[in-house]
């Protein structure tokens, strides 16, 4: 059994308060957070556990964790925090570290889904909503998911079938290629 | 409250409200606003008569608006004195210039509306504020629907509700269709520990009030079932913490460890979201009836009042005590003492407690015809003074004064108010104001000698 | 009156209806809307956390575009765009270096001239209730409205309303001769993204919405974000496929409302592309002619 003090106990802390600005030692746990939160049934992990979690240097448990893929960033709980900590704010920072981290992650798809929603943007300067949830489907090899909403799309013509490119559509793809990862400031 | 009143060295003034204190301990002179009752205290026999009789109705402060009262009305079943009070704003002879039932129809002739305020200024020896608290007003958490919805209440509706001679009876009842509520929800800390609604304190009493409520319910409704979500149960008392245990095992609260994050409609019930962080999930309790348990806060005339007795509060509006350890009950001013609420939330024993230490601390005065006082007091040489008395206006005590020597306006301090804290000595710009034993002078003498020293011992850098 | 138009990704194909609505309203009141030339994708919720810099920089050229436009000031129907815009703008004021970074990056400077509305802000400070109905050319005739919010009170930057409990669309609801009905799942998230990748959840979620909107009695739900509206219309006979319901509650566009009320043509506002079929509903109150 390691100790909880194995490492300093205020390491992850501090790392968070460097990413994101928010102070979990502000947080007793009141769980109002989760009370709100409207994945709360679907996470893995509660959003008052995450915090905990935080406070006790639980990084590996938190890095592969889905809650903070499934995270709808609603702000329910950033609002509603009595020690008006932003909560969905920490989630975002979570997903980051988590990237960094380079380990398998708790909910793959989203970041599927958000890396081609990127990819899309950097080609065109546009989001192609067609071309964006195709190749979703292909890239998890569930070609037919949502299948039916398809023809149903289209024939009340909700769905462009070509996309649309920006004429500074070079200077789209220069600015995703010098913009970093994370701003230090 | 009836003894005190009846005690031949107690005068009690009741619907009267302090306007004025001048002076300091010892020799404050108070004025006193003495509202008129339109009701002679001398010849009321507090029959009742003009109360039944009365037409105009109004919704009950004592009741939170729960049940009516009458225009001519006696606040609570047992206010001291036994004699009840026009409500000017309510009354319909006042408002409209009819009816006088009362006064027709009080066999004591006591209903005078010729009534006025009357002034009176007298001296005393020393002051206790016992001004009490208020509710929060949860209404401003919109998620919680207080103020909404009707099934939504507070701790104290609920007590006037459980008392018998409440507005409802001692019927426990649902506000919106008057149904008795089977299961019912309390929500802990609402309005405190809370930092985004300004009151990051604990209010010490509801804990405790909570789980005598569920109790009481579970007694007299033994059909009901209560759930209690706490953050942390504060039973720091004698027996306290015996009391909630027997709530939980014998009486059949369910306590639930997390904050609620929304209360809503559903139908005729109230959906309580909540959380259960010891079982590590989100929870829905279908509720009857919602009580929140609200923060203890100073009442909304706080500050005036403190402003006028010239003492300090704290950002929250209650009262500073001059040592929070060692001077409990004793405000930063001299001669006034603070007991119960207004210097901040207690509960029975601990308000009987102060009360008894201020009391005695008055006796330390009163008892005396002089005062010994700290020396450090501050001192103004009216040769030097320039009369510019900015010295007055920085005074936190206000315990210097204008006077006339020789002609000449100067300043003078009041020792028995003075704190010695030297703010009137660091103003002045002639010199003329210090603090008895730390002048400026003897001060420079002292930064002299310092250096001296250190010259005699080659330890002094000197720059160029 | 001329102002700026963000219309966003979403409204050139899967909330077209909510884009042809908006300039068919503002065109019958006669304000004029120029779309940002050459805009780009504001980033919406993928970017903030893959890429930071990013995230800021591809708000931030929309905003120098506005301003080359000659544009002080900019309309979003969608509230992430308008969330992201109204961000940037507030962070480079604050933030000089995080300003001469974004600046670096796109290339062009940003002199800080232009405001963020969203489309709910504009309608009600901007053109004014009185403007609205001296516009109207008939009334929804007490049609019983939910107004749904989603979580557009609560994102980053916005002060739009009061977090809890929002009014702004139910006063216009009822300007326009709707009955707004008070619902507790105003604000309640719809799932948003979490609809392609977790459908799920959404399902789940959208479901409650229906359940407590059926429950008021609402004739239909209105909304401003065309993610809710894609959630909440799409998914409706998903819904009722998992669960055995049978909702077939209409979602429709605040500004389609709007234009049903100034009488507007049907395919004009795009009621048309509306998967859950107003139509019968629109003709039942008297609304449109049979």
């Amino acid at each position: 059994m390691s100790y909880l003090n194995s490492l300093d106990i205020h390491q992850f802390r501090n790392r968070i308060l460097s990413i994101s600005g928010e102070d979990v030692s502000k947080c007793i746990q009141c769980g109002k957070c989760t009370a709100g939160c409207p994945i709360s049934p679907e996470m893995d992990v509660q959003p008052n556990q995450v915090l905990r979690m935080i406070q006790v240097n639980d990084q590996d448990t938190l890095l592969r964790c889905s809650t903070i893929w499934i995270c709808a960033s609603c702000q329910t709980c950033s609002v509603r925090c009595p020690e008006e900590i932003d909560i969905a704010k920490i989630m975002d920072s979570l997903r980051k570290l988590a990237l960094e981290a380079k380990i398998p992650l708790g909910e793959e798809k989203v970041v599927k889904f958000d890396e081609i929603f990127l990819e899309s943007i950097r080609k065109r300067g546009r989001v192609h909503e067609l071309e964006l949830v195709m190749k979703y489907n292909l890239a998890l090899r569930r070609p037919f998911k949502d299948a039916q909403l398809g023809p149903v799309m289209f024939s009340r013509g909700k769905l462009r079938i070509l996309g649309h490119k920006i004429k500074e559509v070079g200077k789209i793809k220069e600015i995703f290629r010098d913009s970093k990862r994370l701003f230090k400031p | 409250m009836t003894e005190s009143s009846h005690d031949e060295n107690i005068e009690l003034m009741t619907y009267a409200e302090v306007v004025d204190v001048k002076g300091f301990v010892g020799n404050f002179d108070v004025t006193i606003r003495k509202k008129p009752r339109y009701v002679d205290l001398t010849k009321c026999t507090g029959c009742g008569l003009c109360t039944e009789k009365c037409p105009a109705k109004v919704p009950s402060e004592w009741n939170l608006d729960m049940g009516m009262r009458k225009a001519i009305y006696k606040p609570f079943g047992q206010a001291v004195p036994n004699v009840p009070v026009i409500d000017k704003e309510h009354c319909i002879f006042f408002t409209k210039g009819k009816c006088k039932a009362c006064q027709k129809l009080c066999p004591a002739g006591a209903v005078d509306f010729e009534q006025e305020e009357e002034l009176v200024t007298k001296k005393f020896g020393a002051i206790i504020v016992a001004t009490g608290f208020t509710q929060f007003d949860p209404s401003v958490y919109g998620e919680y629907g207080a103020g909404k919805f009707k099934d939504v209440i507070t701790g104290l509706h609920l007590e006037r509700m459980l008392d018998s001679s409440g507005p409802t009876g001692g019927h426990v009842v649902r506000p919106s269709d008057q149904k008795e509520p089977k299961n019912i929800v309390f929500i802990q800390c609402v309005g405190s520990r809370d930092e985004s609604k300004g009151r990051p304190y604990c209010s010490r009493i509801c804990c405790m009030y909570t789980a005598k409520q569920a109790i009481l319910l579970k007694d007299h409704y033994p059909e009901t079932q209560s759930y209690i979500f706490y953050i942390d149960i504060r039973a720091a008392g004698k027996n306290y913490e015996e009391f909630v245990k027997r709530a939980q095992r014998e009486y059949g609260a369910l306590y639930i460890r997390g904050r609620v994050s929304k209360v809503y409609e559903k139908g005729d019930k109230l959906i309580v979201r909540g959380v259960d962080t010891l079982a590590g999930k989100q929870v829905e309790v279908e509720a009857d009836l919602v009580v929140l348990a609200t923060a203890v806060v100073p009442q909304p005339d706080a500050v005036e009042l403190a402003k006028i007795l010239n003492i300090p509060y704290d950002q929250y509006g209650f009262y500073s005590e001059a040592h929070p350890k060692l001077q409990p009950v004793e405000s930063v001013t001299k001669g006034i003492f603070l007991t119960g609420s207004c210097q901040f939330p207690k509960d029975i024993p601990d308000s009987v407690a102060t009360t008894g230490a201020a009391s005695v601390r008055t006796c330390e005065i009163l008892s005396k015809s002089e005062l010994i006082l700290d020396p450090k007091v501050a001192f103004v040489n009216p040769d030097i003074c320039s009369g510019c008395l900015n010295c007055v206006e920085v005074c936190p005590f206000n315990a210097i004064e204008s006077t006339k020597v020789d002609g000449r306006t100067v300043a003078q301090v009041i020792p028995t108010l003075c704190h010695g804290c030297g703010n009137c000595a660091s103003t002045c710009r002639t010199s003329a104001a210090n603090v008895s034993g730390f002048t400026d002078d003897q001060i420079y003498a002292q930064v002299a000698s310092v250096f001296e020293i250190l010259k005699k011992e080659n330890l002094l850098e000197l720059s160029e | 009156m001329q102002v700026g138009y963000y219309p966003g990704c979403s409204l050139e194909s899967t909330a077209k209806e909510f884009d042809l609505s908006i300039r068919a309203i503002f065109q019958e009141m006669e304000i004029s809307l120029k779309e940002i030339p050459d805009w780009n994708c504001c980033g919406a919720s993928p970017a903030h956390y893959l890429n930071e810099e990013l995230a800021m920089a591809l708000p931030y050229r929309n905003l120098v575009k506005a301003e080359e436009a000659g544009l002080d000031q900019v309309v979003s129907p969608c509230p992430a765009c308008y969330s992201h815009l109204k961000h940037v703008h507030e962070e480079v004021i604050e933030d000089s270096h995080l300003s001469e970074r974004l600046q670096t990056i796109v290339g062009k400077g940003y002199q800080k001239g232009v405001a963020s509305k969203h489309f709910l802000d504009f309608l009600k400070e901007d053109i004014g209730l009185e403007r609205l109905k001296e516009s109207l050319k008939s009334s929804l005739n007490q049609l019983k409205v939910v107004s749904y919010y989603g979580c557009l009170t609560r994102l980053p930057g916005v002060k739009l309303d009061d977090l809890e409990n929002p009014v702004i669309m139910d006063q216009i609801v009822e300007a326009i001769g709707g009955e707004p009905l008070d619902w507790s799942y105003k604000t309640e998230c719809c799932g948003a993204s979490l609809s392609v990748s977790r459908t799920e959840i959404a399902l789940r979620l959208v479901r409650s919405i229906l359940e407590a909107a059926q429950e008021k009695g609402a004739e239909c739900i209105a909304v401003v974000c065309p993610l809710c509206q894609s959630n909440l219309d799409a998914r409706q006979s998903d819904i009722n496929k998992k669960y055995g319901t049978s909702y077939k509650i209409p979602i429709l566009y605040l500004s389609q409302l709007i234009g049903l009320a100034q009488k507007l043509d049907y395919t004009q506002l795009g009621l048309d592309r509306l998967i859950i079929n107003p139509r019968d509903l629109l003709v039942g109150k008297g609304i449109l002619e049979k």
